[in-house]
């Protein structure tokens, strides 16, 4: 219980992340065009693919997202090898998320951005600011960080059920704790999907 | 299985397999869908932006479309992966009363942005010049890059 609301805390702090970067791009008078910044996919250098890499992304994300609900599902049913297949896919699924992120990030800083430095120009054409790279860096960052640390937790998990931790308690009430974890930060990645890619 | 502990807030099972695999799966479609039709209108608003003059209404439109459709996406997410949605109602409200918030708070803060665009638009020719009219030198260059091929 008291995870949802360490979860609620977090959801403010996300919140506030991307309300700020609302407040930043609503007082600019044009922002660079997300379709032209993310528009790269690996091993298709060159060809111009808007919004296809971070579908996948995102993809990856709700599959692990599902096979957590399994990993979960299996333990209420005191299943241990279930729950055991099914972490072990959700700790796939968040690592190959965290791959694609970090190709991500090293195209971008390929391409010269960084934190305080922005090669995209704005929609209309104009310099644009660095603080499109400034938010982009720091809460895809932040999310990322959670995910790694959602990873490890998932690790632990598998970890300690293997060596039948929860088989002795009676109970896999923690598994359903990483879960909830693992699930907002699925949650997360939705809005700065939204934000960051679509809007 | 009964936990000792939290027994009044904690998630009891109650579904069948079948039950909770029909749901899992559905949902799984669901969102998936969603994601699908998302990029859909993610592709058609790049398309308008390279139109010669994008309405800026239908953009608007198309974006509101596509924040509904996430605010779908979280509320399956959050009833029925996190099963939020099986646990008792005070549970729930507990969470979701204190999130509340975040009407007022996006409201305040996006106003709060444009506001300040349109004093410094206002009383700041400099700024308005800068983010208006004067066009970025790197843009020919970038682009060229992407068309050859090279990064």
């Amino acid at each position: 219980m008291m995870m949802w609301y360490f979860l609620m805390s977090d959801a403010f702090t996300f919140g506030a992340f991307l309300i700020s970067y609302g407040t930043v791009r609503f007082s600019s008078n044009s922002w660079p065009d997300p379709n032209h910044v993310f528009n790269a996919f690996p091993f298709f250098s060159g060809v111009n693919l808007p919004l296809a890499f971070v579908s996948l992304m995102t993809f990856i994300l709700i599959i692990s997202s599902v096979t957590m609900v399994l990993a979960v599902h299996a333990g209420h049913n005191g299943d241990k090898k279930g729950v055991i297949k099914w972490i072990f896919w959700t700790i796939i699924g968040g690592l190959a998320f965290l791959g694609c992120q970090a190709w991500e990030w090293t195209h971008l800083h390929h391409e010269g951005a960084w934190w305080g430095s922005n090669p995209f120009p704005n929609a209309n054409g104009t310099v644009a600011s660095t603080n499109f790279s400034n938010f982009f860096f720091t809460i895809t960052g932040f999310h990322g960080f959670h995910v790694f640390s959602g990873v490890i937790i998932n690790i632990i998990m598998l970890i300690m059920t293997s060596k039948g931790v929860f088989e002795r308690k009676g109970h896999y009430l923690m598994i359903e704790k990483a879960g909830l974890y693992w699930h907002f930060v699925d949650l997360v990645w939705v809005f700065v999907f939204l934000c960051f890619y679509l809007i | 299985m009964q936990h000792p502990a939290f027994e009044e807030v904690s998630y009891q099972q109650h579904h069948t397999d079948e039950e909770f695999a029909r749901r899992v799966k559905k949902t799984t479609i669901i969102l998936s869908v969603v994601t699908l039709i998302e990029l859909g209108f993610g592709l058609i608003i790049y398309t308008m932006h390279k139109g010669e003059h994008p309405s800026e209404f239908l953009i608007l439109l198309f974006k509101g479309i596509v924040c509904i459709l996430t605010l779908a996406k979280a509320y399956y997410i959050v009833s029925v992966f996190m099963h939020l949605g099986d646990e008792i109602r005070n549970m729930i409200m507990t969470i979701v009363v204190p999130l509340m918030l975040f009407i007022w708070f996006i409201a305040a803060f996006v106003i709060d942005g444009n506001s300040y665009k349109n004093l410094r638009n206002n009383y700041d020719p400099h700024f308005k010049y800068k983010t208006m009219e004067e066009k970025a030198p790197k843009k020919a260059e970038h682009e060229t890059e992407h068309k050859t091929g090279k990064e």
